[in-house]
This record gives structure tokens, C-alpha cells and sequence, in this order.
């Protein structure tokens, strides 16, 4: 586990499990899951590119912790978005939500 | 000290129009006391011209500077043109007459005028008069003056026609205006001429470029430049021919002739020629001489048979400013000016009785309900004198003033007229013997018709018992001002003189001396003139006392049939030249309103079938068939194909389109992602 291909290729198959789960999921939480996946995805390739690019400072990593806080907060935001429209329309099936559809 | 007589001026020119705009906006909330409003204001007006009178005329002995201060108000390379104010003598002593009789003639409006539905608007316009007249007054242009001038004919036109559900008054109104418009035409193209000429519309200027030489070699043009400049004073001062304008005024309310068509504007025409005076050539000047005779001669011999109390006053004024005009056109500059001062009080007082007998008249007939007799005929009235002393007695004095009676004013302007005459026929006799028996004559005429006036309405036997139980005198707003102005109309309020016969004073005094710089030589004439005056003075009154002694045996001893001189005067045509007016009205109605409204008729239906059905019709013909052409271009080919086409390419692609938008988000993700392998694998490929 010394060489960058095998961090590129585990982060390009959770990578490729996030997408798989945000196009064929109806269901938002598990939509929510998958973007998860997406960015904990880009988190690996960042510590892999900073170990393995000759960097000296850690800015991978504080890249990382930034993804990380950001997707806390994705998710407080985006759960708190599903309640709603689990109170307004009485599930969390996204295909349900078509008010909006002309 | 120019300073206070300068805003004092401005002051009085403009505070009637203040008085003006509050009748129009504000006097409404005043509710009863609206009219002091205006009496206040013309009151001060007063206040102020004698202010005004007594520095110049009081403190200034005759050798007063002319204050003038101008602005400019255009000015072009091509043309300059100021708005400014110009106080002598004449502006202090003529501004007097003017604010004096409006607020005599406001006042007497008060109760004149009571209970007109439009009483508001009545002393609107007079304050719109006055800032007019004042205007005129106290211009220092040509320019200025005329704009006034136009001002003044509006105010009189509104005036004349203010009970305008009559048609006689409205027809009166239009009249003025027109006839007033065919005189101010003649003034402009004169005032243009003195312009071009001189490079100035300023009255004092010109007549120093005159003297300077401005005409040097082209006085036949100047004589142009003044008689038309003179044309305004003729429509204004309602001199022959334009004289026809003026009975017919008759028809606004009596105050309103008192203080327009008799006291001050139709005295604008003779004030406006007094300023142009020095420059106007002996030529111009005998033309005017003629017409001003011509002018009193005829409207005298029409006054003997007006039966209508404002009519004969009316023709009097008329014959009176012909006086005026005359004088001027004799060199009698200042008998002119004189004439007009001391006329514009005695006719104000005339106008203000008869409209004091009219008021009593028409309580009368009121109380009796009966609409149909005219109160203005004086063959219904007869023996007032008992029932309205006051009116009676004033009216007398001015008559007596008219007449030219020693000890009254009219006598002292009009000797001095009539001498001024007698000089000039002396200095050039010949065809000059027409104005000095037209002067003469009409000086008999006037007396023998103002106290056939005098007779008919106040002595005598009452013609109608009924009528005459029911005239009052009238209140005192209305018998102050009469009593003012018949105290005026003394003598000895012009001259301070012990002797009645002599007419030097204050008046001679302050007027000084006019340069004349046209060709009249003023010392020559001033020689003759001192010789003229005791033969004409003693001439003058001879004539009076016939024409009182020849009305008083008609009228008064009845010692004369009127009856039978009627029927002998209709057997030699005479009569009825006087009763038709010298068939003036008659001939212009021939000659000018029926060949013009034939000419009308004739035009308009060439209007109608050549033009209107032939030529603008086939436009509109072949206008509609392109109209209609153009539709069916534009509906079958634009219509249906260009924009239905368009339309239907659109809806084509929407149809195809529309599966791609399916709201599904996946999709659209799924579209995104695809999309990036896509790119990836093309970059790849690079």
C-alpha cells in the first residue's frame, strides 16, 4: 500500500458507489448517503495526492478536515430540508416532490 | 430720490394686478368683504400717484428731470428690446387721472354692480385694466407700450362683453377687439419702421435719432412711420373711420364705459400720440389734424338725435378725443394733453350720472315688473331734478365743463384747443379752414346736445308718472365719486388762477416746453398762439352760449317745435345722415362684411366640392383600395405563412424536445455524470 494507485483506485470506487447510490436511490436519505460517499471520495484522493505529491506542509489534510465540517453541516442542512418535506408531503420519496414540475 | 418715485412707479403698475390675481383666487373666502379688497388696493395705487404728482409736479416747478430706469428683457445680435419706466409731468399727472377715476369707478362699482353673479370677476378685470392703463402710462418704449396697449384691449373686450348672454354685448366685444386689431397692425408696422430706422424701440431715443438725422433725405418715410404708429391711437382713440367700435361698447356696464370708453383708455390713443409728438413731420400732422376734425365734427352732429342716454355720451367722447387728436395735429400739444386730463374727469362724472339715472331707472321699472321699457331712453324720463339732486347738480357742472362754460375746466382745455386752431389757420389758411370751422362747430354742436341731455332727463314734465314716483337717489358709493369728480371739473382746480378766463397755472406750467424735431417750429407757433387766444376764446364762447341759448329754445321754453325742424331737416336729408350715423356702420356692413361673407361663401364651397369631395375624397378612395390590398397581403402570405410558420417550427421542436425534461433529478445526474465520462474519454483520446 505504498504507491498512490491503490488510494486512487479505492477512492474512484467509492467515488463510483456514491454516484451509483445518488442516481438510482428514491429515497432522500439514502440520495444524502451517497454524497457522503462523493466527498469522503475526494477526502481520500486529497491525503493520497498530499503523502504521495512530495508536499511538506499538511494541506491535504486541512483540506480533508474542511470536507469533513462541510459535510456535517451539508447534512444538518439537508436533513433539516427532508424533515420538511416529510411534514409536507408525508414521505421522503424524491420522486413524490414535483410541485414545482411546469 | 429716483430710487422712491422709480419703485413708487413699479408699485403702482403692478399692485392692480395683485388686486387681479386675489379676485381671481382668493377674494372668494372673503365672502361680503371681497370688494374692499380692490378698493384697498386701488387706494394705494392713488396714494402712491400722488406721492408721485407731488414730487414732480409739486416739488418740481416745471423743471422736474424725467426719471427712466430700464432692463433689459431681449437682447440679440439682431435686436434689443428693454422693458422700462419713464416719469415726467405728463407719466405723474396722467397716472392721477388713471388711479383716481378706477377707484372712483370701484367704488362706485360696490353698489353699482351689486348682486352680479359675477361681481368678483367684474373688479378682477378692472384691476386687470388698470395695470394695463398704467403700463401705458409709464412705458418708455414703443414696445412696451404696445404690449400694454394689447393688454388694454383685451380688458376692454372682456369688459364690454362682460353679461355676454346677451348677444348684443357679445357682439359689441368682438367688434372692439377687431376693429381695435386693424389700428395695432398700422402701430406695429409703424414702430417696425422707427426701429429699422432708428435701431430703437425707446421713445425718447427715437427722438433724438430723428433730431440726429436718422430720416435725413426720407421724411415721406417718416411721415409713414408716424401715421402708423398714429393708426393705433385711431383705433384706440376710436377716431373716423374706426370710430364704430366705440357706441357700441356702450353695451358693458356703465362704470366700466365711465373708466374705459371714456376716462382713460380711449385717452391712451391721444397720450401715445402726445409722446410720439416730436417726431411726427408736418405732413403726418396735418393728416392728423383732419382726421381728429372730421372725427368731433361727426360724432357732434350724430349725438343731436341718439334718443339713448350713453349713446349721446358716447358720440361726445368720440367728438371729444377728435378734439384731442385735432389738437395735436395742430401743434397744440398741450391743449391736447389739457383736453384730455380735464375730459377724463367731466366724462368719467357724465358716465357715472347717467349711469346713477340708469341704476335709479331700473329700481324703478323693477319695482313696477316692467321689462319691456329701455331704461336708458330719455324720452322716458323727464324732470329727475327733484328726485336726485345730487346726480342732477353734478352732471350739470360737468355738462357746463363740457360746453365750455367760463369757470369750468372744459372751457380753459378746449379755448386753448381752439386757439391753438385758430394759429394754425392762420399760419397756413387754405384748405386749413376746414378743421377751424369743424373746431368751431363742433364746439356749438357739443352744447347744444349735451344740455338737449341735460333737458330731457332732468326738467320738464316727468314723460312717465309711474316710473318717476319710483326713482331714488341713488346710495352714496355712488354719489361720492360724482361729487369728486364734478369738484374736478372746476376751473380753478387746473390753474390756481384768480382769473377764469386765463388758463396759465400749475397745468401749463409743469407740462415745459416740447421740442418738436420734425419741422414744426414750435416758437413761430407759440407766437401765433399767444395772439389767437383772446379772438378764440371769445369766439369759443360766443358758439357755446348759442348752442345752450338754441337747446335751451328746443328743450326748455319749448318755444321751437322739435317736431317741425325734425320734419324740415328729414325734407333736405339732413336728419337722417345724423340718425344713421353718416351710414358708416352701413356702408362697412356693404363694402367690407357682405363682399368679405360673400367672398366666404364662395370659397368655402369651392372648399367643399373642388377640394374637399373631388381631390381629398379620390385620395381617400385610392388611400382604401391600398388598404385593402395590403390586408390580404399581409394576412395571406404574412400572417399565414411567415408567422404560422415560425409558430409551427416551434411547436415541432417542443414536441420532440419536451421528453428530455422529466423532472426526474437522476436523470439529470445521470446526464451529468455520462457527460463527464464523455469528456474524460475524449480527453483521453487527445
Amino acid at each position: 500500500m505504498n504507491d498512490v494507485q491503490s488510494y486512487l483506485i479505492i477512492a474512484s470506487i467509492l467515488f463510483s458507489l456514491g454516484v451509483f447510490g445518488v442516481i438510482t436511490k428514491r429515497n432522500a436519505i439514502a440520495i444524502l448517503m451517497g454524497i457522503e460517499l462523493i466527498l469522503n471520495a475526494a477526502n481520500i484522493n486529497f491525503i493520497a495526492f498530499n503523502r504521495f505529491g512530495g508536499m511538506e506542509r499538511l494541506d491535504g489534510h486541512v483540506f480533508a478536515i474542511f470536507i469533513i465540517v462541510l459535510a456535517a453541516a451539508e447534512a444538518a442542512v439537508a436533513l433539516a430540508i427532508i424533515i420538511n418535506l416529510f411534514r409536507n408531503i408525508g414521505t421522503v420519496n424524491v420522486d413524490e416532490a414535483q410541485e414545482l414540475k411546469g | 430720490m429716483d430710487n422712491i418715485i422709480f419703485s413708487a412707479a413699479l408699485l403702482i403698475l403692478f399692485l392692480p394686478l395683485v388686486s387681479f390675481v386675489m379676485q381671481l383666487t382668493i377674494a372668494k373666502k372673503l365672502g361680503d368683504k371681497a370688494d374692499y379688497l380692490p378698493l384697498a388696493i386701488i387706494g394705494s395705487t392713488l396714494v402712491l400717484s400722488l406721492y408721485i404728482f407731488y414730487h414732480v409736479i409739486v416739488l418740481g416747478h416745471g423743471h422736474f428731470h424725467p426719471i427712466n430706469i430700464s432692463a433689459g428683457w431681449i437682447t440679440t445680435s439682431a435686436l434689443s428690446v428693454s422693458l422700462g419706466i419713464y416719469v415726467d409731468s405728463i407719466t405723474s399727472i396722467m397716472l392721477c387721472v388713471v388711479s383716481l377715476i378706477s377707484f372712483l369707478v370701484h367704488l362706485y362699482s360696490t353698489e353699482y354692480m351689486k348682486g352680479d353673479k359675477r361681481y368678483l370677476r367684474y373688479f378682477a378685470f378692472l384691476g386687470l385694466f388698470t395695470f394695463s392703463m398704467n403700463g401705458i402710462v409709464l412705458a418708455d418704449s414703443l414696445f412696451m407700450m404696445y404690449l400694454f396697449w394689447e393688454l388694454v384691449g383685451l380688458s376692454s373686450f372682456l369688459l364690454i362683453g362682460f353679461w355676454f348672454e346677451k348677444d348684443s354685448a357679445a357682439n359689441a366685444s368682438k367688434k372692439a377687439f377687431l376693429t381695435n386689431r386693424v389700428g395695432d397692425i398700422g402701430m406695429f408696422i409703424g414702430m417696425m419702421i422707427l426701429f429699422f430706422q432708428t435701431g430703437t424701440f425707446h421713445i425718447q431715443e427715437i427722438v433724438g435719432s430723428v433730431a440726429g438725422g436718422a430720416f435725413n433725405g426720407s421724411m415721406n418715410l417718416l411721415t409713414c412711420a408716424g401715421l402708423l404708429v398714429f393708426m393705433g391711437a385711431v383705433g384706440k382713440s376710436a377716431q373716423f373711420p374706426l370710430h364704430i367700435w366705440l357706441p357700441d361698447a356702450m353695451e358693458g356696464p356703465t362704470p366700466v364705459s365711465a373708466l374705459i370708453h371714456a376716462a382713460t383708455m380711449v385717452a391712451a390713443g391721444v397720450y401715445m400720440t402726445v409722446r410720439i409728438f416730436p417726431f411726427l413731420t408736418l405732413d403726418a400732422l396735418s393728416v392728423i389734424a383732419l382726421i381728429g376734425a372730421l372725427t368731433a365734427l361727426m360724432a357732434a352732429i350724430i349725438a343731436i338725435t341718439r334718443n339713448d342716454i350713453k349713446a349721446v355720451l358716447a358720440y361726445s367722447t368720440i367728438s371729444q378725443l377728435g378734439y384731442m387728436v385735432m389738437a395735436l395735429g395742430v401743434g397744440a400739444y398741450i391743449g391736447a394733453f389739457f383736453h384730455l386730463v380735464t375730459h377724463a374727469m367731466f366724462k368719467a362724472c357724465l358716465f357715472l350720472c347717467s349711469g346713477s339715472v340708469i341704476h335709479a331707472m331700473h329700481h324703478s321699472l323693477h319695482e313696477l315688473h316692467d321689462h319691456e321699457t329701455d331704461p336708458q331712453d330719455m324720452n322716458n324720463m323727464g324732470g329727475l331734478m327733484n328726485k336726485m339732486p345730487i346726480t342732477f347738480y353734478a352732471m350739470l357742472i360737468a355738462t357746463l365743463a363740457i360746453s365750455g362754460v367760463p369757470l369750468f375746466s372744459g372751457f380753459l382745455s378746449k379755448d386753448m384747443i381752439l386757439a391753438g386752431v385758430l394759429s394754425y389757420y392762420w399760419m397756413y389758411e387754405g384748405w386749413t379752414v376746414i378743421i377751424l370751422l369743424a373746431g368751431f362747430g363742433a364746439a356749438f354742436i357739443t352744447a347744444f346736445y349735451m344740455f338737449r341731455l341735460i333737458f330731457m332727463t332732468f326738467f320738464g314734465e316727468p314723460k312717465n308718472e309711474k316710473i318717476y314716483e319710483h326713482i331714488h337717489e341713488s346710495p352714496k358709493p355712488m354719489t361720492i365719486p360724482l361729487i369728486v369728480l364734478s369738484v374736478l371739473s372746476l376751473g380753478i382746480v387746473f390753474t390756481f388762477n384768480p382769473n377764469p378766463l386765463d388758463a396759465h397755472g400749475w397745468f401749463d406750467h409743469s407740462l415745459g416746453k416740447v421740442e418738436h424735431v420734425a419741422g414744426l417750429d414750435m416758437y413761430k407757433y407759440k407766437d401765433g398762439f399767444k395772439k389767437a387766444h383772446y379772438p378764440a376764446m371769445y369766439a369759443s364762447l360766443i358758439v357755446a352760449f348759442l348752442g345752450i341759448a338754441l337747446s335751451s329754445l328746443f328743450y326748455f321754453f319749448n318755444k321751437i317745435s322739435v317736431e317741425k325742424v325734425t320734419s324740415i331737416m328729414k325734407s333736405m336729408y339732413l336728419f337722417n345722415l345724423s340718425r344713421y350715423k353718416f351710414y358708416i356702420d352701413a356702408i362697412y356692413e356693404n363694402i367690407l362684411y357682405k363682399p368679405f361673407l360673400w367672398f366666404c361663401g364662395v370659397t368655402s364651397k369651392l372648399d367643399w366640392n373642388l377640394y374637399d369631395q373631388t381631390f381629398i375624397d379620390s385620395i381617400g378612395r385610392r388611400t382604401l383600395d391600398l388598404s385593402d390590398y395590403s390586408t390580404k397581403a399581409d394576412y395571406n402570405w404574412l400572417d399565414q405563412k411567415v408567422v404560422d410558420g415560425a409558430y409551427r417550427l416551434v411547436e415541432y421542436f417542443n414536441g420532440k424536445l419536451k421528453y428530455t425534461q422529466s423532472g426526474v433529478i437522476q436523470n439529470y445526474l445521470m446526464a451529468g455524470v455520462l457527460g463527464i465520462v464523455l469528456i474524460a474519454l475524449l480527453f483521453q483520446q487527445i
